[in-house]
């Protein structure tokens, strides 16, 4: 399954040619840009109201440029100028070629890390995440597995607790619902079972959500089932940035992490720092401040949602829309800021409506901030129904940005 | 990666076509399956004959006798040329007896103090227990360094004794004491220690298989990628024939064998999965067929015989070192007692409770050693003792433990706990004061 999608946003700006056209010294890490070492020294977090951590000069050039970049990954064109003011001009590439960076330099600081899963040594991976990494690490650091994902998952959280650093790859999300034993019983509980003896930092991600018509299996969204898991970590990324700085951050952590990837955002183009940056595992991100209404999403409907954000502005609304990035916990400090300063909440997701991350935030936001809210919470989901194959009925199972812009306006009546 | 080249010049490798018959040994050291054949060598119990079901249909057996006829003979000739080679005629020293011997005694006596606590209430929950299958577990197991693995099922107090997890840790986990080995939270089903390599200790049968497949793994990528050029470590997966039934074991038998893994699977067939006949299971009972077709030799050996079990294992244990990489070993054995202390075990045949329980492996291995003058009775009637005074200050051991407190509850759900996440106030939940007293909102 290596069919290219276009980037969101309608237009067909990141076509193919673009990837094809990448440049490759992008590809090998420390020469084109400043070695690892001098890049450690200037290590940066970046949180999500924009402050930065650390011991970087110009802090506040870079949360403004955080900001602007963040805005910028909505439209398809490439707007190198707002970037072009910071003091260092950082490299555009390609959603998937973050993710690649962001695995390919946890790779080169640790040879603990590899990769496995189907298609992502001599293939390159199905959406090019991995492509390359073969040839450079070897047939053993990133390894081809049979189709067996339920063992392949298990082996992985085997070679985690003996010390290495797995990233395990699902061709498709949906694919790992046949790993569903090993991340329930043994990716989750046996750091508690073991009474804490082994830790499994292993990462687990693959290419979920609605596509352009792939048919209900391949369009899954697998984040509702695995939140229940206790002693996962869950997070969503949406940009190249928050891919390439969520991918590091998982490969560091100690828990083990699901990344959930978009099929439809590979091909977003951003420009990114070139020094060293990682996002914080647990933080929510703030993308467009604002006082009427707080919107939360994640993955593809940031991007139906900033463009309804469009709409509404010319409307007179000021939409505060927060991308909660992490979906298992929940940022509640980010979101609840918001919630006491708008008072009304709009929860917009991919996920089906019954049991879905919408559902557990709603909950959760009901529970600790009921008496900030002056309207109930609304929550748009995915339909409860299979995806189907045509254009149009696939079309309505999502919330399009129209039902956005209906839904605020019916909240701030 | 072609598998036909994945076989060495070990005799221990080349998986015979059906139709193939050879000569067979009458050595009396026989270990494949030879229904047909009977050894009654009084001083030697290591003649393994026995129907595979006593009062099956006769369909069934003739079935799988025609079968075995063409078997994986290789084995035999290992032994037989070890044989050759030793001057002593023995297969085993008075100290790697007396070890095997006690390992075998401390398995069987704390599976039985298991049963006795119980009953008595002090342990909960489902209890395997593992009487009559210790020649599989101390014939493997001793031969093990620290570093290497061992992954188990829920039947695993004895894999974890005889990997060198005290008794005390063991006796305490199963009380849900915070000093065992798994601070209560693991339970009967779940040893796990990491001083040892004990991988689990898991619930749902073949879950585990992966996992060691992984232990292998990593054992592989640390000399290939790593370059720790000595390493060497060595992954058992233990389980049993219902677990052969399961996907996750064909599927980590094609990956170990396709990356020569350094790992062996040992089935503990004991033909009962709960109240189901191996044989009402399987269309084909003759589990260690499944490895040649997989690219990995395929043995059969007498999981009633410690000695037996123990050459079997020596050689796939050494093939695995060598990087030769992963070995089916089907152990034939019994368990003595029903499937958990919850099941009746009203369904096997007395007979054929019987049979197995006259081959004993303890008894056995008693027998040889005195027989062969390895050991006096006063010997080991000594380590006899020995162990009996481990158990009893082991169940004192665990009685006297504390039960653990409420500040345990959420400690080791995260290795990281911000895992937990940021709560209202902007604090790491971990942070709040009431995490550590175990009452905290998450």
């Amino acid at each position: 399954m290596a069919t290219i999608f276009q980037g969101l946003g309608g237009g067909a700006a990141t076509a193919t040619a673009l990837t094809n056209s990448f440049d490759s010294k992008k590809l090998l890490l420390p020469s084109s840009r400043r070695s690892l070492s001098e890049r450690k020294a200037s290590f940066l977090v970046v949180r999500s109201d924009g402050s930065v951590n650390l011991n970087l000069g110009s802090s506040n050039a870079r949360a403004r440029r955080v900001n602007q970049l963040i805005t910028n990954a909505v439209a398809t064109k490439a707007d190198s100028s707002a970037a072009s003011a910071a003091s260092k001009p950082g490299h555009e590439l390609l959603l998937y070629e973050a993710l690649r960076e962001g695995i390919e330099e946890e790779m080169d600081r640790d040879p603990h890390v590899c990769v496995m899963g189907e298609d992502v040594g001599h293939y390159g991976g199905s959406y090019k995440v991995t492509r390359g990494l073969a040839d450079k690490y070897g047939d053993l650091r990133v390894l081809d597995t049979p189709i067996a994902e339920n063992s392949f998952t298990g082996m992985g959280i085997g070679a985690a607790m003996t010390g290495l650093r797995p990233i395990v790859e699902g061709m498709n999300m949906g694919f790992l619902l046949l790993a569903f034993n090993q991340i329930s019983n043994n990716c989750g509980m046996l750091h508690y079972t073991s009474g804490g003896q082994f830790t499994i930092p292993i990462v687990i991600r693959g290419p979920g959500g609605v596509g352009r018509q792939l048919g209900a299996e391949h369009s899954q969204r697998l984040e509702s089932y695995f939140q229940s898991i206790p002693g996962i970590q869950m997070v969503a990324c949406s940009t190249p940035y928050n891919a390439k700085g969520l991918m590091k951050a998982a490969i560091r952590s100690e828990n083990p992490v699901i990344l959930f990837e978009h099929v439809l955002l590979y091909n977003l183009k951003e420009r990114i720092p070139d020094e060293e940056y990682i996002c914080n595992l647990e933080e929510a991100e703030m993308v467009r401040p604002g006082e009427h209404v707080t919107i939360l999403t994640y993955s593809r409907m940031r991007y139906h949602v900033m463009q309804a954000a469009k709409t509404l502005v010319n409307k007179g609304y000021d939409p505060e829309v927060i991308d909660i990035r992490s979906l298992k916990p929940f940022d509640l400090h980010t979101i609840g800021n918001s919630v006491k300063k708008t008072h009304r909440v709009l929860i917009v997701e991919e996920c089906m409506r019954t049991g879905g991350i919408g559902a557990s935030l709603t909950a959760a936001i009901t529970e600790n901030f009921h008496d900030y809210l002056d309207a109930p919470i609304v929550c748009l989901s995915s339909q409860d129904v299979p995806t189907p194959y045509a254009g149009t009925l696939e079309e309505w199972t999502v919330v399009q940005p129209a039902q956005i812009v209906t839904a605020v306006e019916h909240l701030c009546q | 990666m072609a598998a036909a080249s994945a076989f060495s010049a070990t005799k221990f490798t080349q998986p015979l076509p059906l139709n193939t018959t050879t000569s067979r040994s009458h050595d009396k050291h026989q270990s494949f399956f030879d229904p047909l054949k009977t050894t009654s060598s009084s001083s030697s119990f290591l003649g393994s004959t026995r129907k595979l079901r006593l009062n099956s249909a006769s369909k069934f057996n003739h079935l799988a006798n025609s079968n075995r006829r063409s078997a994986v003979v290789a084995v035999s000739d290992v032994v037989k040329e070890k044989k050759v080679k030793s001057t002593t005629n023995l297969l085993i020293t008075k100290e790697e007896g007396l070890k095997v011997y006690e390992d075998m005694i401390l398995g069987r006596s704390f599976e039985d103090m298991c049963a006795q606590m119980y009953y008595r209430g002090k342990m909960f929950g489902f209890v395997h227990l593992y009487n009559g299958q210790e020649a599989v577990s101390s014939g493997f197991i001793k031969l093990l360094k620290q570093e290497d693995s061992v992954v188990s099922t829920y039947r695993d107090h004895v894999h974890a004794l005889s990997k060198g997890v005290p008794a005390r840790a063991v006796m305490s986990e199963l009380f849900g004491k915070t000093t065992g080995c798994c601070r209560g939270q693991g339970g009967s089903m779940h040893m796990f220690s990491k001083e040892h390599n004990l991988l689990g200790g898991f619930a749902f049968i073949g879950e585990g298989i992966p996992v060691a497949t992984g232990a292998a793994f990593s054992s592989k990528y640390r000399r290939e990628v790593l370059k720790q050029a000595d390493c060497d470590h060595v992954t058992l997966a233990f389980f049993g024939d219902g677990t052969c039934n399961n996907g996750q074991f064909f599927e980590c038998l094609n990956m170990a064998a396709l990356w020569k893994l350094p790992i062996v699977f040992v089935v503990e067939n004991n033909l009962w999965a709960i109240g189901m006949s191996h044989l009402r299971a399987t269309s084909d009972p003759e589990i260690w067929k499944k490895g040649p077709a997989f690219g990995m030799p395929g043995v059969h050996v007498d999981g009633m015989d410690v000695l037996k079990v123990r050459e079997v294992a020596k050689e796939a244990i050494g093939r695995a070192r060598r990087g030769e990489g992963p070995t089916l070993v089907e152990c034939e054995t019994y368990r003595f007692r029903g499937h958990s202390l919850a099941d009746p075990d009203e369904l096997r045949d007395p007979a054929e409770k019987a049979h197995y329980a006259a081959r004993d492996p303890i008894t056995a291995l008693k027998k040889y050693m005195i027989e062969n003058s390895l050991a006096s009775e006063a010997e080991l009637k000594a380590i006899e003792k020995k162990i009996d005074e481990v158990l009893e200050d082991a169940v004192e051991f665990a009685e006297e433990s504390p039960l653990p407190s409420r500040s345990q509850l959420l400690e080791n759900v995260f290795a990281d706990p911000r895992g937990f996440g940021i709560g209202p106030d902007g604090q790491y939940r971990c942070e709040d004061p009431k995490f550590t007293e175990g009452t905290a909102h998450v």
